[in-house]
């Protein structure tokens, strides 16, 4: 594959390391993770999801995670994109307002419902809202649910992105973007550590 | 989109139904392409993976990801405790659908069904010896938003007789249902 991994290389893994050994034993998770992260990035159609949407709520969903090479490979990322640059501010702004410690929510009522944790229910400010418009102003709301409190997601949020302007298919397409990236930040995270205790 | 949902309101071991809020596509307009995408073909079958299907890349790339974390058994940690991490971080996260699923698999590999229960039942923190506990509370770390995840849980699993090839199926494991729990909480919902 001509795009180095993206794990390994946010992980700091070296060709020949211990770590290089063990993760190729998991070679089609590897490949996978890989392929999944240039499906997204690299997509063979764009048309619902565009380039630059991806890239600013990539630099957001990895920000909330905190300042790590993922955040800071991600924020690259959107300043590189086609009209990236533009709303950089903006992105980062919101990340500042959106940090949080999650996952929190509510549970469907019932026995549960003591285990209900209140948060911050999270809106884009009003500063933000002209600079990213009204399908990222949607987005980034929801990323944040998904984020923070994916418990609480309801069908009135798929509502939501309709209404914003997210066809069926961009729904699916971003919601596996924020998916995807929640676990790509906790596998590099993981690995990282894991060399760590080892150093 | 079925007409009655039925959401479960405690988590389960038993077989739950799911229901997307947004249209899957119909069985009638999958293409080969899509075909790809579900990796398995009876998976059209799915309301879920009709959904995914929708992006056919992505989901071709997440399925066969998945499939190698879990089912490629031929060495590192014991199927067992790569579907407790599972179940751990669904339970976790709040995802009634996932931790049945995997809490199911998890009896089934381990043969603790009881302890399995006890994770659903009382939560994260229940005590289920030294080694489960270990893996749970890693998985739980993982699943933290800022992630809390640290040498001290890299200690207290080798501490319970992980190698460092197995502590890397905890990190996939634990980290892929964060991937997992977003997609099935927040496309749909469970219905008994």
């Amino acid at each position: 594959m001509s795009t180095p991994d993206i794990i390994d290389t946010l992980a700091g893994i070296k060709p020949g390391s211990a770590l290089d050994a063990i993760r190729a034993r998991r070679l089609q998770a590897r490949d996978n993770a890989q392929k999944s992260y240039l499906s997204l990035f690299e997509p063979i159609d764009a048309g619902d999801v565009s380039l630059l949407e991806r890239a600013a709520v990539a630099a957001f969903v990895t920000g909330l995670h905190g300042e790590s090479p993922v955040a800071t490979f991600y924020r690259e990322k959107l300043a590189a994109s086609a009209g990236g640059a533009a709303l950089l501010e903006a992105v980062e702004a919101e990340i500042a307002r959106g940090k949080t410690s999650g996952p929190y929510g509510s549970f469907p009522s019932g026995p549960l419902s003591v285990e209900n944790t209140a948060g911050l229910i999270y809106r884009v400010s009003a500063a933000s809202k002209s600079v990213l418009g009204t399908r990222l102003v949607a987005a980034l709301e929801h990323a944040h649910l998904l984020v923070f409190r994916p418990r609480d997601a309801a069908s009135t949020d798929m509502k939501a992105l309709l209404a914003a302007g997210w066809s069926n298919t961009g729904i699916v397409t971003f919601s596996q973007l924020v998916a995807f990236l929640s676990f790509q930040v906790r596998v590099v995270s993981g690995l990282r550590s894991l060399a760590a205790a080892n150093a | 989109m079925s007409a009655t949902v039925n959401p479960p309101v405690v988590f389960t071991q038993d077989e739950l139904g799911w229901v997307s809020w947004i249209e899957p596509l119909p069985e009638a307009a999958l293409t080969e392409r899509h075909f790809a995408g579900l990796v398995d073909r009876a998976r059209a079958k799915s309301e879920y993976f009709r959904l995914l299907v929708r992006d056919p890349e992505v989901l071709e790339a997440r399925t066969k990801t998945d499939k190698d974390i879990f089912y490629n058994t031929a060495d590192g940690l014991p199927r067992a405790e790569r579907e407790l991490a599972a179940a751990a971080t669904s339970r976790y996260n709040g995802c009634i659908y996932c931790a049945s699923v995997h809490a199911r698999f998890a009896s089934t590999y381990s043969k603790r069904r009881e302890d399995v229960q006890k994770l659903l039942d009382e939560g994260v923190n229940a005590d289920l010896g030294e080694r489960w506990n270990a893996v749970v509370k890693a998985s739980v770390a993982l699943a933290a938003t800022p992630i809390a995840f640290g040498p001290d849980n890299i200690a207290e699993l080798r501490s319970a007789g992980l190698d460092d090839a197995e502590i890397v199926d905890v990190i996939n494991g634990a980290s892929f249902f964060n991937w997992a729990n977003r997609l099935m909480l927040s496309l749909g919902e469970p219905s008994k």
